[in-house]
């Protein structure tokens, strides 16, 4: 059997905010199906390496690889890329003026120039995918935040990408609509999706990730997989972060 | 110097043909350069939040000059300077004076509500793969727009009183004829007030008008 293929290659990457090193020579790799969580203090950088990943935040320096390509802003089209990865926000960033359908139209006909029945036809199917369908015609502003972060899920989808990323999806949730949003997540990650989560949800971490990166400061100072990482750290600070969130 | 209600009641009625064609002239000056106007103040708005200097410095230089000069100026400027290279009426003299005037406003009204929508939003057009004008004219402007909706409402109004000040250039829209009719009749008070009544009617309809548009769009909330 074949080696599952690379999805992500990142390396040696730096990302500086002025005179602020928030990233420092990282180096990380995901495969196709891969569920890969980033857990990590606020400020280690693990959302800022996300952000990097669709280029919501230009590399100072280093490579970022996807689907075997590396793509210079200056020069190649942005939106191409990141019709492949999608995108989940801490707070939804649902647009407030479109019904839940329109959100979730709105890339494939206007980016890809779907025809508009069939775009509707497919977000049904997705809405009913993360349990919204009856909510197709409602605006945001009626949704409670578990679901509007699975109508944000639900439009990441509908542009069909080959890899999403979620930063801290769950972390602007109410503890009793957390479980809502990671069950969608789930299915996705038993779907194949490759996937990379910046999340403070451990039990998620261990359940769904094949592998967790733990960061610290702008670095990655261990990686493996969940069982490895929780019962068995090999650094000290990785077992100092865990001891304080567990 | 006292006022008869019943002389103020009967000049009311006997000028209604002149003022309601004046109204109308206050009205056609005012709708035409208002719509001008929200042209020109979102391209300067878009100039301001562009980031590349240069536009950034013409849009500033444009607003620098409307503010600090008096409209009345900027309409005989336009009435001289336009008449002189281009066969143009005294009508789109002021118009265009107009324009050029509450365009500089609505240039603001635009930038801050543009600034105040979120940057998510930006992203999360951005990283559904919609370049940067997609983003702008579909996900950011519609939002920015209803934001802008008030004080926009507020600028309409302005400019429909301000539109007064193309009687200086010869125009009979209603302060033009109140003028006219108080020249003529040596009882300028009465005529003032009458072109009163007919500008309150006008601004309570545009006040209609924006608060009708305002809850046509208030329909996501």
């Amino acid at each position: 059997m074949s080696e599952a293929r690379e999805m992500i290659r990142v390396e040696k990457l730096n990302k500086s905010f002025g005179d602020l090193h928030v990233l420092k020579d990282i180096d990380f790799t995901v495969k196709e199906s891969e569920v890969v969580v980033l857990i990590g203090a606020s400020g280690s950088g693990k959302s800022t390496l996300l952000r990097c990943l669709n280029y919501l935040e230009l590399k100072n320096d280093g490579k970022i690889i996807i689907e075997g390509k590396e793509t210079d802003p200056k020069k190649d089209d942005l939106n191409k890329v990141r019709q492949k990865v999608g995108m989940v926000f801490q707070h939804f960033n649902l647009f407030p003026h479109k019904t839940v359908l329109e959100n979730v139209i709105e890339a494939p006909t206007q980016v890809k120039k779907i025809k508009k029945s069939q775009a509707i036809e497919e977000a049904k199917t997705l809405l009913d995918k993360v349990g919204l369908a009856d909510k197709a015609d409602d605006y945001p502003s009626r949704l409670s935040g578990g679901q509007k972060q699975r109508v944000a899920i639900a439009r990441a989808l509908a542009m069909k990408p080959d890899i999403m990323l979620f930063d801290e999806p769950t972390s602007a949730l109410d503890p009793e609509l957390v479980g809502e949003v990671l069950a969608t997540m789930k299915e996705l990650a038993k779907e194949g999706m490759t996937m990379v989560v910046v999340t403070h949800e451990m039990g998620f971490a261990r359940e769904v990730a094949d592998k967790v990166v733990y960061m610290h400061d702008g670095r990655i100072v261990e990686e493996g997989e969940p069982h490895q990482l929780f019962d068995h750290p090999q650094e000290q600070r990785t077992q100092e972060f865990l001891s304080s969130i567990l | 110097m006292y006022l008869n209600i019943i002389k103020f009641g009967e000049a009311l009625i006997e000028s209604r043909s002149l003022f309601a064609e004046a109204a109308w002239l206050t009205l056609k000056l005012t709708a035409v350069s208002i719509f001008i106007a929200i042209f020109i103040g979102l391209f300067f708005a878009l100039l301001k939040i562009s980031n590349i200097k240069v536009l950034e410095w013409i849009a500033n230089l444009y607003i620098f000059i409307v503010r600090g000069t008096p409209l009345i100026v900027q309409i005989f400027v336009f009435y001289y300077g336009l008449t002189e290279i281009a066969m143009i009426s005294g009508f789109w003299s002021a118009t265009l004076g107009l324009a050029f005037h509450n365009g500089a406003y609505i240039a603001e009204i635009f930038r801050g509500s543009i600034q105040s929508i979120g940057k998510g939003q930006n992203e999360a057009g951005r990283s559904l793969g919609m370049n940067r004008s997609q983003t702008m004219k579909r996900i950011i402007l519609p939002q920015a727009f209803r934001r802008a909706l008030p004080p926009l409402g507020n600028q309409f109004i302005i400019g429909l009183k301000d539109s007064s000040l193309a009687a200086f250039i010869g125009l009979t829209e209603i302060f033009g004829a109140a003028t006219t009719m108080g020249a003529n009749t040596f009882d300028y008070m009465t005529w003032l007030l009458v072109s009163a009544v007919y500008y309150l009617i006008l601004v309570f309809l545009l006040t209609l008008l924006v608060s009708f548009i305002e809850k046509k769009m208030a329909a996501s909330d």
